[in-house]
This record gives structure tokens, sequence and C-alpha cells, in this order.
């Protein structure tokens, strides 16, 4: 009885089933359709291939590097958002969120007009140093954080608001200063935002594809990361776009499903 | 010592409370929800500055707007256990105790070994590896108490420190808590809105109602002549007004004459009468209970063997009277009876306002 009572409780509407059933579908039958073509045959050869690796390390590199700059900057800056109150706050929230909403070739684009040879910063950079952002892997990194990093200082200032600030009071009490109670007591509360958010970050950034293809240009071993490549591949071979594709499903999955128990699904 | 005049206002709130502690006394401030007891707290321990007044500890200023004067919460010699205890969730007991000696710059390693003493202290030496979610309500408490009186404050500030723990796990922490608090030297200020706490704890009341103190005084002054309805409630006494003539008779707000043991002088005077001090009749007493009055019953309630009976003090007030099961029978008492209640002069305590 007890029993029969529990099940009808989670036992969804009827009318929702069909619904998550045909979206599941939507969403796994393009990978079921990526494993059927696969070569599986040629796959070691094609996976050994100078342009696979080099894009596949250019990609993880990139994506974590965004990811690693992504912290560093971004938990500052959402704690500034959650915490402070500053005139044109939520002029600079917009600003943060902009690059989420933007085609990413825009923010390419006007990446370029700030960081380019003749752009805003760019230039006198390299007419002092010779130092130049796009065109390299410096162009990657930056494209990837530019895009990314919103969905880490979103999620990251979420999690800041949603904590219990007594704690921090707490810790003041006992005579900690600023720094302490950030370290201490904010950072440890904060820290399953931080990692679902860079988390999403990694990801966002491990799929650039708009904003690097404009700043930082398709050379192969130098910019080309893995997404590059297989829009590059599609055009010309396509068991090798199929190839590249199972890579990145392999490494996406690898990364996310540790993460998913303990960190994502809270 | 503790000299806390504190103006705040704060929403809906206006606060304006003066509270002094002296070294090893214990105050209770006392007072219903949102009349500022927490406020008054926070206020102390610098988690909300102050529009206007001065807070010192000895001679040393912590809050002076005037004067420009604001010390940091982390810089004061205040030690705080918040309600709902706060311990770090991610940090053990020991860790917790020993988080605010490493805030001080100690080593890890000594200031664990001081915390490991701290935690011995309350009892708790065992449960020094625990997580707070391990730990019972009480526990938690102690943890919490260890901790704040890890840095050597000279003010601990308690905000009811019993408030979250069941009724069990509450007469058991209490009577520890009284033994933990004697061991510290210096000032103690609680809040609590439970009348039991308040005179067990403390040594002195603070009554705050509606943002400003009504009544201060020992717990027995408070408890023999409370000053104003909420301080009666809270230490259970009929607290009635009235109008003394000059000699020994006082008329009640509502036309009850009373006499008192003692002459009082003429004026507006409160009446305090304890409920087991009224006693309650079918027919006009006769002896040596003088004071007599016609009474209705307008509410029963009873508490475990005991009755609280509500019944009328002439036309503008009511009391209670507390009374066994068996005289409620004996009586037969419903809502509406009409008898007769009565008090002896001595049991009538009556003093100006």
């Amino acid at each position: 009885m007890t029993d029969r009572r529990r099940r009808g409780g989670s036992r969804p509407p009827w009318a929702l089933v069909p619904l998550a059933a045909v979206t599941l579908v939507f969403l796994v039958v393009p990978f079921v359709a990526l494993l059927q073509r696969a070569p599986w045959s040629s796959l070691g050869d094609r996976l050994t291939d100078p342009v696979v690796t080099e894009a596949l390390r250019l990609s993880l590199v990139s994506a974590f590097a965004a990811t690693g700059l992504s912290l560093v900057g971004g938990v500052p800056l959402a704690w500034m958002l959650a915490r402070t109150d500053f005139p044109g706050r939520s002029l600079v929230r917009a600003v943060v969120i902009l690059p989420m909403v933007l085609p990413p070739v825009v923010g390419g684009a006007a990446l370029l007009f700030a960081f380019g040879r003749r752009g805003l910063l760019g230039g006198p950079v390299y007419d002092g140093t010779g130092f130049l952002l796009p065109f390299s892997i410096w162009g990657v990194i930056a494209a990837n954080t530019f895009v990314a990093l919103p969905f880490l200082v979103v999620t990251v200032e979420a999690g800041l608001r949603g904590a219990d600030r007594r704690y921090e009071d707490a810790a003041a009490t006992l005579g900690a200063s600023r720094w302490t109670v950030f370290r201490r007591v904010t950072l440890p509360m904060a820290t399953p935002s931080i990692v679902a958010g860079a988390v999403l970050c990694w990801a966002r950034a491990l799929g650039e594809f708009g904003a690097t293809v404009t700043f930082a240009g398709n050379l192969q071993g130098r910019t080309q990361t893995m997404p590059l490549a297989v829009f590059l591949a599609l055009e010309s071979d396509r068991e090798a776009a199929i190839a590249l594709s199972l890579v990145l499903v392999a490494v996406s999955l690898a990364v996310l499903v540790p993460l998913r128990d303990r960190w994502l699904a809270g | 010592m503790l000299r806390a005049d504190v103006q705040v206002r704060l929403g809906t709130l206006d606060l304006d409370a003066e509270v002094d502690v002296d070294d090893g006394e214990v105050v209770a401030v006392v007072g219903p929800n949102g009349s500022g007891k927490t406020t008054l707290l926070r206020a102390v321990a610098g988690l909300q500055p102050l529009d206007a007044g001065r807070i010192a500890v000895g001679a040393r200023v912590l809050d002076d707007p005037a004067a420009g004067v604001f010390v940091p919460t982390s810089d004061r010699p205040i030690g705080l256990v918040f309600q709902d205890h706060l311990l770090f969730p991610r940090l053990t007991a020991l860790d917790n105790v020993a988080f605010g000696l490493r805030a001080q710059g100690l080593r890890r390693a000594e200031a664990r070994d001081r915390a490991a003493g701290l935690l011995d202290r309350v009892g708790l030496a065992d449960q020094a590896r625990a997580r707070p979610s391990a730990l019972s309500g009480g526990q938690a408490q102690r943890v919490a108490l260890a901790r704040a009186l890890a840095t050597e404050p000279q003010v601990l500030l308690l905000d009811e420190p019993l408030a979250s723990l069941d009724a069990r796990t509450r007469l058991r922490t209490r009577a520890e808590l009284r033994r933990h608090l004697a061991t510290f030297p210096g000032a103690r200020l609680l809040v609590t809105h439970d009348p039991v706490d308040a005179l067990v704890l403390a040594d002195r009341l603070v009554v705050l109602e509606d943002g400003r103190v009504t009544q201060s005084g020992t717990t027995a002054e408070v408890a023999r002549r409370p000053r104003s309805a909420y301080a009666a409630h809270l230490v259970g006494v009929n607290l009635l007004r009235g109008r003394a003539s000059g000699d020994r008779t006082v008329r009640l707000d509502g036309g009850v004459d009373l006499v008192v043991a003692e002459p009082v002088p003429a004026g507006e005077v409160a009446v305090a009468v304890r409920p087991q001090a009224v006693a309650l009749h079918r027919a006009r007493p006769e002896g040596s209970a003088r004071n007599a009055w016609s009474a209705r019953v307008v509410g029963l309630e009873a508490d475990h063997d005991r009755v609280r009976v509500e019944v009328t003090a002439g036309s503008a007030a009511t009391v209670v009277a507390e009374v066994t099961a068996a005289a409620v029978a004996d009586l037969d008492l419903v809502e509406g009876t009409e008898l007769w209640a009565s008090a002896k002069a001595v049991d009538v305590a009556v003093y100006a306002l």
C-alpha cells in the first residue's frame, strides 16, 4: 500500500511523458547517426593524423587556458557583482552577459578592432613591442575566454548570492580579516557554483567557433581548433570530420560524466 | 565592561537603547520578536554600524559616529554565539574552534592544540573530528561557545542561545550553558525571548520593546515589579493599573478596590499579583482574604495538572488565577461562570509607574 503510494507520488502527469520522450529522441538521434557513419576500420589511422592531434592539443590547451583565465578574473568580478553596490552595476552585468547573447562572429570582429594590429589597444602594443594577439594561440585563448567567461561569472554570482552571508559575519567576529573571510569562508561556500561555472565555461570554450575563426583565423597547427577542423573536413573529407567529431564527443563525456553527480546535479 | 548606547534605524525598526554590562555580569535583553534585540547585538559586534550613540568596551571606543570612530568587527574584542550556531560546515569541530586562533596568525598545530583544550572544557574532546552536520543541537551549541571563547574576547554575546534546541535538549543545555558562562570572566550579554532562559542565565534583565528599554533591573526586581504588559507576561504575573488614594487602598481602572499591605503615595500605580495568589470562590469569601471582587470566567487553559483561569477584574481588565484541576471541577467552572475572586493584601505588590 505504502509502496504503491510512493510510486504514485513520482509518476509524472501523462501529458509530460510524450514531450519528454520526443525531446530525448531529438537529443540522442544525432549521436546515433554520428556513430553509425563512423569509419571504424580506419579510425585508428585518422586519429593519429597530425591534423587531428594538433587540433585536439590546441583545443584542449586553449579551453583549459580560457577556463583558468576566467576563474582568475571571473570569480572576483562575480564577487563584485554579488556583494558590492556600485553605480552602474546593472550596466556592468549587462556588459558581462553580452558575449553570451552576441553572435560569436560579432565578438570576434569586436576583438579584432580592440586587439588587432591596428586595434584600439592592439595597435599601440604592436608598435611598441611587436606582439600581436590575433592569428596565434594567444588569439584563440582570448577568443575562447571572451565568449566563455560570462558562463562562469553568471553561475558564480548566483552561487554567491545564494550563500548564507552570516557565516562571513561569524568569521569576522572571530577576528578574520576580509581576505581571510573570502579565502576560508566565501570561497568554500561558493565552490559548487565555481566548479559548475568552470565546467560550463570549459565546455563553451571547447566548442568555440565563430569568434575564434574571426579573431585567430584557421591556421592548421597554430589556431585550428577541433571545431574548425571539423568544419573544414566536412567540405573535403567527411569521414575525417566524423572521426574528429567522435573525439570531441568522447572528450566532452570524459569531463562531464565524472563531474555530473557531485557538482552539476544539485 | 561594555557600555552601549545604540541608536539604529533599520526598516521599520527604530532602536534607541542603552545597555551596560559589567565584567563578570550576565545581562539578558528580553523582548518580543522585532523589538530590536538582534540588531542591538549586531551593533555591539560591529555588524551593524550605529547611526548615533556610542559603544565602548573598557576604555576603548568601538563605535562613535559623532567622533568618526568605527572599529571593524574583526578587530573588536567581542565573541558572538549565533542563534543557529553557524559552525562552518566544511570544517571539523576542532577546526571550527581553531578558526579564530588561525585568523589571529597562530600556526595550525598550536591553534589545534589550544582548540582541543577548549573542546575538552566543554566536554566534547571525543567529537573533535566530527563535522557540524554530525553534531547534535546541544553539541553544536557548545562548539559554537568554545569557538567564540577561543580568541579570549572581553565581551561575550549570545543571540537566542537555546532557541534552536528541542525542549529536552534545552533543559540540559541551559544548565550546561549556565556553568560554562560562569567560567568566563568578561561581560556577557545575551538576548532571548524565553523568560526561563533569561531568569536562569542572567543576573540582570533589560526589557526591550519596540526599540526602547521599558525596564531594567535584577531578575528578582523585574519578577516582583514588572513595568510593562510584556515584562509581566514574561515573569508570569498579572499586571493591572490603578490609582492609589494615598492610604492603603488602590482603585483599579475598571472599578475594583483593593487593600494593600503598605501605604502607597497617591497617584497612578501598577499592581502586580501572581496567578497562584488569586483564589476563586463560589460565594463571597470571609476572613483573611479581604480583597474580593465579583468576577466572570472569560477563559480556561490547562497547563499540566494546573488550570489557568482568566477572570474579569472590574470592567477594564482581567487577571489569571492558577488553580488545581480539582478546584475547577469543584467550582464547576466554564466560560461565563459568575464567581468571586480574591487576593490577600500581602500578595498584592503596588508601585509607582
